[in-house]
């Protein structure tokens, strides 16, 4: 209810759900998602698995699963229902950022450290550049960000630095139906 | 634009952007648009997006159960999301259970039975006789009327196309590989030496009753791993011009008939003339598809025997050959394409082993390459590597 997702599109994801969940047991694991092919080969895949499952949990059930999906609701869907009681949706532009936050993030501390950061890197580059390299990029780009200096970047210095950036758009699926 | 078709009935729309497009597209109001040395802390978005649309809904596994039709063709079977629509449908729906168990199921094993026991004691028979043209006269007859026999079994209703680019002796005829079945319609329609493993049980005996008769190529199960021995037997097979054409179906697996998926090189290096075939079910009638994992070989028979019927269409394209300066694996992608535009099925290049195996480290490698020289300019990238 509070996702503000059609009926149609709950169905559909369901059937998907349902598809994925090898094991039938109404949850899924880290593996059921692995079986995905182009998710497999994508350099950030495991980090994108691990934010459908809560701290220390192994599986995820439907309703998690469509929590999760529920950030990438296009924003514009927003305007037709106001509710301003139910709170602030899924996924509104903080809401986007925050997952995106939460790539990085690793030890789910809200703090990016250079470790972090530079393990996020590697994930995204694999060996392709040096150690320095990469090390170099990691400390250019918390210089820029981070503005009190205790050489992380901490949700609000994430903000800052994309404020520019058209995260609706680019952390939005359009859904057809 | 056959991709457009697919994914218009998929869950979500896909915009097809390469990564350089999409992140210069995200960098634009940022600082530093160049993508020179300089990494984003926006990157991310792209491969965050990209996963969560390959989790909604991705190209490949879709392509191992079967498709989803538009309109019910009252068979509980394809019926995905049970809405009780009205009480007429049910009846009618009862009617066709009564009518596809009670007369067309029995009336098709009769068949199926009659269609396969002819088969295995008449190649007996036949392989009592010398090798000669009148062996080889009524084992063409015997086989043909068999297969016919179990088309029947099956009310396998086939049109076949441009059956004057029928493969002839000493070719490879490769087609899609949707089910046993395939090879039912296929050779019903004419005589093909089969390759396959040999079983045990009633297939096996099937197998080995074939091969008293002419000439199939049945390799036991240690022998399938032998990549070289395979070729050999398979390359001394189509040198003699007298033995069938090879019946092969380079997928390696079953494939929900929407798709072609990557075809295995093995059967495009032996270098004889390939003769393409594009099978394409209808799946109003009865869905043809073999989900192995979901049920076994007689489940299947039986679900295909109490369909209303498959209904199907065979194109027999023009052989290929092939060219200078092209490998094998580039040979099997050409092949591969014509069948897809004929067939009207997707072509993709995931391998059909992801049925049951994991993917490659290499795609990702090449993700991450293609990533790294974003970041860093191709120069140093390639020097690494």
């Amino acid at each position: 209810k509070k996702l503000n997702i059609s009926h149609s599109q709950i169905t559909r994801l369901y059937s998907r759900f349902h598809s994925l969940d090898k094991g039938e047991n109404g949850a899924l694991s880290r593996e059921d998602f692995q079986r995905i092919p182009e998710l497999a080969i994508n350099p950030l895949g495991d980090r994108i698995i691990n934010a459908f499952f809560p701290e220390g949990e192994d599986q995820v059930n439907f309703r998690g699963f469509m929590r999760t999906l529920a950030h990438f609701r296009p924003v514009e869907d927003n305007e037709k229902n106001k509710d301003l009681t139910s709170g602030e949706p899924l996924n509104s532009r903080t809401n986007k950022l925050h997952f995106a936050f939460q790539l990085y993030d690793l030890d789910r501390d809200d703090k990016i450290s250079r470790d972090e950061l530079l393990q996020v890197l590697r994930m995204m580059v694999g060996v392709n550049i040096s150690d320095e390299q990469l090390g170099s990029i990691a400390d250019r780009t918390i210089q820029e960000a981070d503005t009190n200096g205790d050489m992380c970047i901490s949700f609000s210095e994430f903000t800052k630095v994309l404020e520019k950036v058209d995260v609706e758009q680019k952390m939005s699926i359009r859904f057809l139906h | 634009m056959l991709r457009d078709a697919k994914q218009r009935c998929g869950i979500i729309a896909k915009e097809s952007t390469s990564l350089e497009e999409e992140l210069k597209d995200i960098r634009r109001n940022c600082s530093s648009p160049e993508l020179d040395d300089s990494f984003d802390m926006s990157d991310a978005f792209y491969f965050c997006r990209r996963g969560i649309e390959s989790i909604v809904d991705d190209e490949v596994t879709k392509c191992f159960t079967a498709e989803e039709l538009e309109s019910w063709n009252l068979l509980t079977r394809s019926n995905y999301n049970f809405n009780h629509i009205s009480s007429r449908l049910t009846v009618l729906w009862g009617l066709g259970v009564v009518i596809r168990y009670g007369f067309l199921l029995p009336l098709r094993l009769t068949l199926a039975i009659t269609g396969v026991g002819l088969l295995v004691v008449l190649t007996a028979m036949i392989g009592f006789l010398p090798n000669g043209r009148m062996k080889n006269f009524l084992s063409e007859k015997v086989h043909l009327m068999c297969y016919r026999i179990c088309v029947r079994a099956l009310t396998a209703i086939i049109t076949y196309h441009h059956s004057e680019n029928k493969p002839k002796n000493g070719g490879i005829c490769v087609a899609n590989h949707t089910s046993p079945i395939d090879v039912i319609i296929l050779a019903s329609d004419g005589c093909y030496a089969m390759v396959g493993q040999i079983h045990g049980g009633l297939m096996g005996l099937i197998q080995r009753s074939m091969v008293k008769a002419c000439p199939h190529i049945w390799f036991e199960r240690s022998e399938v791993k032998d990549r070289h021995l395979v070729a050999k037997r398979l390359s001394d097979h189509v040198k003699d011009k007298s033995k069938l054409p090879i019946l092969i179906f380079p997928e390696g697996t079953c494939i929900n008939n929407t798709s072609v998926m990557m075809f295995k090189k093995g059967s495009f290096e032996i270098g004889s003339t390939v003769y393409p075939v594009a099978i394409k079910y209808d799946p109003r009638f009865g869905e043809a598809f073999w989900n192995s994992s979901q049920f076994g070989m007689m489940n299947y028979l039986l679900r295909m025997m109490s369909s209303w019927a498959i209904v199907c269409s065979v194109w027999y394209l023009p052989p290929m050959i092939r060219q200078e300066g092209e490998d094998a694996m580039q040979f099997a992608n050409r092949v591969k394409a014509a069948i897809a535009r004929q067939g009207g099925l997707v072509d993709l290049l995931w391998d059909g082993g992801l049925k049951r195996g994991k993917v490659k480290d290499t795609f990702k490698e090449e993700q991450q390459k293609l990533y790294s020289k974003i970041l860093v300019g191709t120069q140093e990238v390639r020097s690494r590597s």
